[in-house]
């Protein structure tokens, strides 16, 4: 029954979107789908059948690191969690000898986040088996990219081109929001960007099929989803913006503020919320929010995921 | 008296005594001679310099050759062979090591590392500030003393206008130029890259132009002031060269220099996050290549300069944020040059070699750079055509963290030439020491 997906699909590592096809993004879609509905049950697939998958996290995680975890579980893998305090990147080895010792250790494929920018893309120049990007720097978080794309395909239908989507925050900090730039615009979305402009910067309109607005009213005006993001204040230097405050003041998404979107408009998060910060604590509990669907269906995304990759394996 | 060569029928470009064309250059006892005399004709070496380019040995203002302190990287004498290889007669070092030319003791260090190992001269510089920390002016009247060109702070620079302004007055008093790597550090923190779409489609943090152009400015504005010599190192942003244009204009004794990377590269070069390409005179983009081109050819621009920053592969082979900035580039410099300026069709040969000689060497009144009579004989003979491939494997540097490995550039350096002795010679050091 999969045999159709892992053909369209030939890539050992998955590292970020802005390289993939719209075949290849629909391959993974086409295969979560199919995943998606066993997971209401308690068997498990076979096709990561005796695979040992490494889950690197060198940089704090609980919701991707889990959804990982339970995604190769699902598929019969065996997995070993690696968390950055733990590994032995603190006594100064480097990133590649740490990945080395983890293949002598039989792992088949490792999924990495890490707080550095390219280090996936640099991993799997380095490493023969498959590579997955749970998330590198500033850089790409391709797995949450597809499960945002599959959420609103769930909510709109499989074809989404010409849909609405406003991502809201710190875009500058955002992994998220640049797979999400690629995935959405691949897929036909028109994506709007939106908030300060310390955090929002017009560079962003280089991007194909992006428009940047500052003005929230503007922003929201007409849109089918909103995507709020965090406000990363560990990231951030102090010269952004004023203060959180200031922030939920000019952009914190309330109830007056729904009233901009279209009236079927869908809220998004890809976690952690700040409650009271980028968004009401009733908006993100409230019956417009998918933000826990997202979480679920990131499971059959990422089985998707580690699917097609194992399956190059094989070729 | 065994010490006579005669380099025949080469293109002699020797922009200083406006030379450009084919002819002779004649070396006796160590110093270039209008002619020989029959006696020293019967035993002279002669070099065929037919199909090629003799001109002076070239002056790198700009290198870093990582001794003491970090010899995995560079030695004064490993980088000497880097340097002869590219062509490069004359060295200026930066005082960054470990520790720091901000001493006598470590300038003596230095000078007598260089006397006792280098094939070509090398010229050490001082700091401005003690630990170059921009906060304590360095002994820099006893490091003139001790030998230093030049005083510089390198990257990061000096950051208070105070001092900057105390370091010039001070400095003007021995004649020292003070040379200054102009970036304002408050903007460039975590700063990977040239802030632009590529630092944005990459997700790194970038340098604006502007933390350049600020210090240009107050750089500047403080030269004004103080009537002191200033030098602007690595200028990057195609807006600095219309500030230092403007200032030239005014009579501002300020000079600039650019290094080759710049004229060849820009930011998107960066799209793989290959860490040879992690420059901290960032890499920008096409526009700012374009102007700093235009600069050079109306002379804003004096001198063209390799940065030469060894770092090991071990310290490269690692995720971009935590590389060490650097690029090798004494043994590609001159290629570099040529395929930006003379193979594209920019800039005259004549033009490339002036940048690449005397005008730097008249930044910091050099004797060199020249093929006047009586000078020293530091010559270099290149192909302007002839292509190679750098490879990792192939460099004199002890690093090889070259941004063109595996790239075909055309432009090589046949023999160099110190002082009449041959250094350098179709891939060879000569360096009786090894």
């Amino acid at each position: 029954m999969t045999e159709n997906n892992t053909a369209a699909w030939t890539r050992k590592d998955l590292i970020g979107i802005e390289h993939l096809s719209k075949s290849e993004i629909e391959a993974i879609f086409a295969q979560a789908e199919i995943f998606k509905p066993t997971l209401a049950g308690r068997d498990k697939q076979t096709s990561l059948h005796g695979y040992t998958v490494v889950n690197l996290f060198l940089e704090p995680s609980t919701r991707t690191r889990t959804a990982f975890e339970v995604s190769a579980k699902r598929l019969g893998a065996d997995v070993i969690s690696i968390a950055g305090s733990a590994s032995s990147l603190v006594k100064g080895e480097t990133l590649r000898d740490t990945a080395l010792n983890i293949r002598a250790l039989n792992a088949d494929m490792i999924i990495m986040r890490h707080s550095a920018a390219g280090a996936a893309a640099y991993l799997a120049r380095v490493m023969d088996i498959p590579i997955i990007n749970a998330g590198d720097g500033a850089h790409a978080h391709p797995t949450q990219a597809l499960l945002d794309a599959f959420t609103l395909r769930e909510r709109f239908g499989k074809d989404i081109s010409g849909r609405k989507v406003t991502i809201l925050g710190d875009i500058l900090f955002s992994r998220v929001a640049r797979s999400n730039i690629y995935c959405l615009t691949k897929l036909g979305v028109e994506v709007t960007l939106a908030g300060p402009t310390t955090l929002v910067p017009q560079t962003f309109t280089n991007y194909p099929g992006v428009r940047v607005v500052h003005d929230l009213r503007q922003a929201l005006d007409g849109a089918d989803a909103v995507m709020l993001l965090r406000i990363q204040h560990e990231r951030q230097t102090t010269t952004h913006f004023p203060s959180l405050g200031e922030y939920t003041s000019m952009f914190g998404l309330n109830k007056k503020r729904m009233s901009w979107l279209k009236p079927d408009a869908i809220i998004m998060h890809p976690g952690p919320i700040n409650r009271g910060v980028e968004v009401e604590s009733d908006i993100a509990d409230g019956p417009r929010s998918v933000i826990l669907d997202q979480v679920h269906n990131g499971i059959a995304v990422r089985m998707a995921v580690l699917h097609l990759c194992a399956g190059s394996l094989n070729k | 008296m065994a010490n006579v060569i005669w380099i025949k029928n080469g293109h002699v470009i020797d922009p200083a005594s406006r030379r450009d064309g084919i002819g002779d250059v004649f070396v006796a006892d160590g110093v270039i001679v209008e002619k020989l005399f029959d006696d020293q004709k019967k035993n002279v070496r002669v070099i065929d310099a037919s199909g090629l380019v003799v001109c002076p040995g070239f002056v790198d203002l700009h290198a870093r050759l990582c001794q003491p302190g970090s010899t995995a990287r560079e030695t004064i004498q490993s980088g000497s062979h880097a340097a002869a290889a590219g062509g490069y007669t004359t060295v200026v070092c930066m005082p960054d090591t470990k520790p720091p030319a901000d001493t006598v003791g470590t300038v003596q260090l230095i000078k007598e590392i260089a006397d006792r190992t280098a094939i070509v001269r090398i010229l050490p510089t001082g700091t401005i500030t003690v630990g170059h920390l921009g906060e304590k002016l360095a002994p820099i009247g006893s490091l003139k003393q001790a030998g230093v060109i030049a005083v510089t702070d390198g990257i990061g620079g000096v950051q208070n206008n105070e001092i900057m302004r105390r370091a010039l007055e001070y400095s003007s008093m021995f004649g020292l130029v003070i040379l200054d790597h102009c970036q304002d550090s408050s903007m460039t923190q975590g700063a990977m890259m040239h802030e632009g779409v590529w630092s944005i489609r990459l997700g790194l943090r970038g340098f604006p132009r502007a933390a350049e152009e600020v210090v240009v400015a107050s750089d500047i504005i403080l030269a004004h002031l103080t009537g002191a010599r200033l030098h602007l190192q690595h200028i990057t942003s195609g807006n600095s060269v219309e500030l230092i244009r403007r200032a030239k204009q005014q009579g501002i004794a300020v000079t600039a220099e650019v290094s080759a990377n710049h004229l060849l590269l820009t930011d998107a070069a960066l799209h793989d996050y290959n860490t040879n390409l992690k420059l901290a005179a960032p890499l920008r983009e096409e526009e700012d290549r374009m102007e700093l081109i235009k600069g050079l050819l109306d002379g804003t621009i004096d001198a063209i300069v390799t940065d030469h920053s060894p770092v090991t592969p071990t310290e490269k082979d690692c995720e971009f944020d935590y590389a060490p900035f650097g690029a090798i580039g004494l043994e590609t410099a001159l290629s570099v040059s040529l395929e930006a300026l003379y193979h594209s069709k920019s800039v005259p040969l004549a033009q490339v070699v002036e940048k690449l000689t005397i005008s730097p060497a008249r930044v910091l009144e050099l004797e060199a750079g020249t093929l006047a009579p009586k000078r020293p004989a530091d010559i270099t003979i290149f192909d302007p055509n002839e292509a190679w491939v750098p490879k990792a494997d192939s460099f004199f540097s002890r690093s090889s963290n070259s941004p063109y490995l595996g790239r075909t550039l055309r432009g090589k350096v046949r023999t160099t030439l110190v002082g009449g002795k041959v250094v350098y010679e179709n891939g060879r050091i000569v360096d009786e020491s090894c």
